[in-house]
């Protein structure tokens, strides 16, 4: 027998698998094929004070092993969220969730916290201060080290939940921007969001999504995203949720060796219903290939 | 929604860049109107095509290639086996028709009229069905739909095949039918919307990311509130539809 229970911040999961903020939903689409009980835990809509639409369409890509989206963080808001979202989620799963928090300034975030901090089910928060789709916040409060840390340190003043801090790969240097939420006070880091990408259709030679540009993801993006969980595993003492085009088992195990605690699953959900079930399913199997009896033996194993 | 493989059993071009391709494997839980999202080998996300016709255990699709995937998808030879998710969408609601339902189909828009159409005639519905395309080298399943036992009209906007014109010039002729279902490109649909004179049904399109309503990548809004095209849709009624 091998174990794959990991521990974030006190919270023990059956296994490191976590399906991605905003490739999920709340759950229910996936919960009709499959226990999504399985899962380590799962990371909700991306979630903000007041109800967005989000972006005109087309919203979506395609790219060589991957995609690109800008939906513009549609949700019904925080308070539906927690009034008609949550309680229907909870009949499906019934394991801490990872709360994604979004905005647009630092009191918006903080509302939403203190909020969502009342909420039992939920056993992380998941600060995105990354989101490439949004103007006027979401992924440019997340570029600047002294803004990252000021939102690290305003959430943390409103919640005793664990505080995971999203951060966005569309920078010169990860490392000064994962030890400023460190020091601000972070629980933990979720590393990373999608890439800022493009494509235009030669046919119209018009860019293909509305909003002309959005967030790559997907296999294409994996190496990348390992580096920055690399880099950052040797810059700070908090764990790490690593994310970027993880699609199968043994993604899983890199993303460990390269510092990660926990790993999310985001675009492979979308082109395969069943990929978080399949990955957790594997994972035993690939573990006993490689000889690892316990997953936490090799997080950051390759350093 | 159910993920299933199936087997291409044929394959054969029926008209300009329009292919049908026959499917077999377990069709228990697909409805007209709706769609399948099939992966495609080197292409990453799935190519959502429309259902067009579901017969015991044989699942119809006809496409036109318009990008890579119907490429890939217009080389598969017989015997091919496809991952396809299946008992997408809403579908069409049969129980609203009338006596006299009119179908209105434009293009890759008229495949999901044949199996809407079979239904409503075995129901023993009068079924009027307009097929509009550019030109005559366009024009598929004409006969099909006539086989059926359907009242069938052509539009084409060069003239070549019956109508000169749009489907609405052949609507305008018309004020006997009940109710309108139609899927067609979102300019024909308007147009539609505008000519009908009774309530209908409305498919549309939209770039979709995964199909099943994870990834909200083809929300509208509608008068009844934000929907997915994939998932609430892709038929939307004629009230709730904001152009």
């Amino acid at each position: 027998m091998v174990n794959t229970k990991v521990t974030l911040s006190g919270l023990t999961l059956d296994n490191p698998i976590i399906p991605a903020s905003g490739t999920f939903g709340f759950g229910y689409e996936f919960a009709e094929i499959y226990d999504i009980n399985i899962l380590g835990s799962f990371s909700f809509k991306g979630t903000t004070l007041e109800p967005r639409f989000g972006n005109p369409t087309p919203r979506i890509a395609e790219t060589p092993f991957g995609m690109i989206n800008a939906v513009g963080l549609q949700n019904p808001g925080i308070d539906k969220v927690i009034s008609e979202e949550l309680p229907k989620m909870r009949k499906v799963f019934h394991k801490p969730v990872v709360a994604n928090i979004s905005g647009f300034c630092v009191e918006e975030y903080v509302k939403c916290c203190e909020k969502i901090d009342k909420e039992d089910c939920v056993g992380i928060i998941e600060i995105n201060i990354s989101c490439p789709n949004v103007h006027g916040g979401g992924m440019a409060l997340g570029t600047d080290p002294e803004m990252a840390a000021e939102i690290t340190r305003a959430v943390k003043a409103v919640t005793t939940k664990p505080v995971y801090i999203k951060l966005t790969p569309n920078v010169t240097s990860i490392v000064p921007i994962a030890k400023a939420v460190e020091a601000a006070g972070a629980d933990g880091i979720s590393l990373c969001n999608t890439f800022l990408g493009m494509r235009i259709d030669p046919k119209t030679k018009k860019p293909v999504i509305a909003n002309k540009m959005g967030g790559f993801s997907g296999p294409a993006i994996f190496p990348m995203a390992l580096r920055m969980v690399y880099q950052v595993y040797e810059a700070v003492n908090i764990p790490i949720i690593g994310i970027g085009g993880v699609a199968t088992a043994e993604d899983v195990i890199e993303m460990m060796l390269a510092g990660a605690t926990a790993v999310q699953v985001g675009a492979q959900n979308l082109v395969d219903p069943y990929a978080c079930k399949k990955i957790i399913e594997e994972l035993p199997a690939v573990m006993e290939k490689y000889g690892i009896k316990d997953l936490n033996d090799i997080i950051g194993g390759a350093h | 929604m159910k993920k299933l493989i199936f087997t291409v059993n044929s394959n054969v071009k029926i008209a300009k860049d329009v292919y049908k391709m026959v499917l077999a494997g377990d069709c228990e839980d697909i409805r007209c109107g709706q769609f399948v999202n099939i992966q495609i080998d080197g292409l990453y996300l799935r190519r959502p095509i429309s259902v067009c016709e579901v017969e015991g255990e044989e699942l119809t699709l006809i496409y036109k290639v318009v990008g890579k995937g119907t490429e890939a998808m217009s080389r598969m030879l017989s015997g091919t086996e496809l991952d396809v998710l299946t008992g997408l969408g809403n579908g069409y609601d049969l129980t609203k028709s009338g006596e006299k339902p009119l179908l209105i189909g434009g293009g890759v828009g008229v495949p999901p009229m044949y199996e809407l159409c079979k239904q409503l005639i075995r129901e023993g519905k009068e079924v009027s069905v307009i097929l509009g395309f550019n030109k005559a080298e366009e024009i598929f399943y004409k006969d099909e739909f006539e086989k059926l036992g359907a009242k069938v009209f052509v539009a084409t906007v060069d003239g070549s095949v019956g109508t000169k014109g749009f489907v609405t010039d052949v609507m305008k002729t018309m004020d006997d039918y009940t109710y309108v279902y139609t899927c067609g490109p979102e300019p024909m649909l308007k147009a539609v919307y505008n000519e009908s004179k009774t309530s209908g049904q409305f498919s549309f399109e939209e770039r979709m990311g995964c199909g099943f309503g994870a990834c909200m990548g083809c929300s509208c809004k509608t008068k009844y509130g934000n929907k997915r095209i994939c998932k609430e849709g892709p038929v939307l009624t004629k009230e709730e539809i904001i152009w």
